[in-house]
């Protein structure tokens, strides 16, 4: 039995490969990018607009107003990065309800990838905003003996972003093909249900706790 | 359960490019568009807030322009009436004065008919009457009823008190004429005598007398000096006749007029 898309390879040369967990991104993203181009091709600023542009708008709303309910002032600066990890992973997770279907995030690549891009972007907004020397001088906050609990508060909850999110749906796939080998009929699809649920809550885990971090680094000059 | 770290940095590549790939095709128009409305909007709300901000100050003015309208009708409507009321009160004044002044041509009408009336009725009595007379005089007419009138002229002579003795009197002192003795027949010299002394007894002086035949008298006699005049005819009579009769005529008029 196979625990990650990873270990499906379809092309392999040296070093290089391409596994399922590409190809499913880029399906997914081919997806998400083609139906966006799609719907935005004609968007009205009219009072009256298309059932589509309206789903859309809603769910960039949405993500606006989480963004800011947690404390982003400007929203519209971090929505392309945090939306895109809600989406990203709330559509991979969505997806699992089609057969053979094997979720990226259900691969510790893909989360620890996407762990290092919170990782990264934690910096690059918090230097963005208050530059280089207040950033770093915040790893010195409260005092300096705080610097490597700091350092290790940053590595630690990389981590676990990354395993939280690949453990959880990792779990239920493999709970779903467990289940399968003992009651093949029912408790599937219960699981599988469950798996919908779990996998919306990551995705909103995920990012909230992305936007969480991003916040406060960008308020280091507000809390000092 | 190993990380692949060739996937790792693939996924970081693809994540990014998505990231960038949904900015452009769903987070920006998705944004733009929503601005776009808000501020279109916003700009109708302020186009209505201003429309309803200008409709006000119509409604304010149409308001003042209603108010000022009633009050101007009210004024006219006043004037109106004050002016009727006085038009009223001056047509009722001229209708007044012209029922006053009609009612006092009326008055004056009937007064010259009933003076017309009555000198008619004098006139015809003293017609009527003098024909009569005349006529019954002249049928009796005699020695006897001429004496009889110097008789009565004479004796009235005599009995004239001493106020009318002066006052006849000083008038014959006054004139420069003689006395006027006029008579509806004519006097014999005894007669003319007669009264000649007797007036030169009442007044005590000798005066010269002018003697003269008025038929109309109707059996009469009358003495004129200047602003004096003793008489006896049956004119006198007549006269008092018409005069009884113009006072009822009068009374009966003045009754017609206060009923009407």
């Amino acid at each position: 039995m196979k625990l990650s898309p990873d270990e499906t390879v379809f092309w392999e040369y040296g070093y290089i490969h391409i596994n399922l967990t590409m190809v499913t991104t880029w399906a997914l993203m081919a997806m998400m990018v083609i139906s966006s181009g799609w719907i935005t091709r004609n968007l009205k600023s009219d009072i009256r607009i298309s059932r589509w542009q309206l789903i859309l708008e809603i769910i960039v709303i949405m993500i606006n107003n989480q963004i800011k309910e947690i404390g982003l002032e400007k929203p519209e600066r971090y929505i392309a990065f945090i939306g895109t990890l809600f989406l990203f992973i709330g559509l991979a997770n969505i997806c699992m309800i089609f057969p053979f279907y094997q979720a990226p995030t259900g691969s510790l690549s893909t989360t620890a990838g996407l762990a290092i891009c919170v990782f990264l972007s934690v910096p690059y907004y918090g230097i963005r905003k208050n530059g280089l020397l207040a950033y770093l001088q915040s790893y010195l906050k409260p005092t300096f003996i705080m610097l490597p609990f700091n350092l290790i508060s940053e590595v630690s909850r990389t981590l676990a972003l990354a395993v939280r999110l690949f453990g959880n749906i990792m779990s239920g796939g493999m709970i779903v093909a467990i289940l399968l080998t003992i009651a093949p009929f029912i408790f599937p699809v219960v699981m599988s249900m469950l798996g919908l649920l779990t996998g919306i809550v990551q995705a909103y885990i995920f990012s909230v706790l992305a936007t969480v971090y991003i916040a406060a680094a960008i308020r280091i000059k507000a809390i000092a | 359960m190993q990380i692949d770290w060739f996937t790792v940095v693939a996924q970081i590549l693809n994540f990014l490019i998505l990231v960038g790939l949904l900015r452009r095709f769903l987070y920006q128009p998705i944004l733009n568009a929503i601005d776009a409305r808000e501020k279109k909007i916003a700009s109708q709300l302020e186009e209505a807030a201003s429309k309803k901000e200008e409709a006000e100050k119509e409604k304010e003015l149409f308001l003042h322009k209603n108010e000022d309208f009633d009050r101007a009708k009210m004024e006219l409507m006043k004037k109106a009436h004050d002016d009727s009321e006085q038009k009223r009160l001056q047509l009722l004044e001229e209708a007044r004065n012209e029922a006053s002044t009609m009612r006092t041509q009326l008055v004056k009408t009937t007064m010259e008919a009933h003076h017309s009336l009555k000198q008619e009725i004098q006139e015809k009595v003293h017609r009527e009457v003098f024909a009569i007379t005349q006529k019954m005089l002249s049928d009796l007419a005699s020695m006897d009823l001429e004496d009889q009138t110097i008789k009565v002229f004479l004796g009235r002579l005599k009995t004239l008190n001493e106020a009318e003795k002066r006052q006849f009197l000083e008038a014959f002192q006054s004139s420069s004429t003689p006395i006027l003795v006029r008579s509806a027949f004519d006097l014999p010299e005894k007669k003319r005598e007669e009264i000649e002394q007797t007036v030169s007894q009442v007044i005590g002086v000798q005066a010269h007398f002018l003697f003269k035949t008025v038929p109309e008298l109707v059996s009469g006699i009358e003495l004129t000096t200047k602003g004096y005049k003793l008489a006896w005819s049956i004119a006198e009579y007549l006269h008092a006749l018409e005069k009884n009769i113009a006072e009822t005529a009068i009374e009966k008029s003045k009754t017609v007029f206060d009923k009407t």
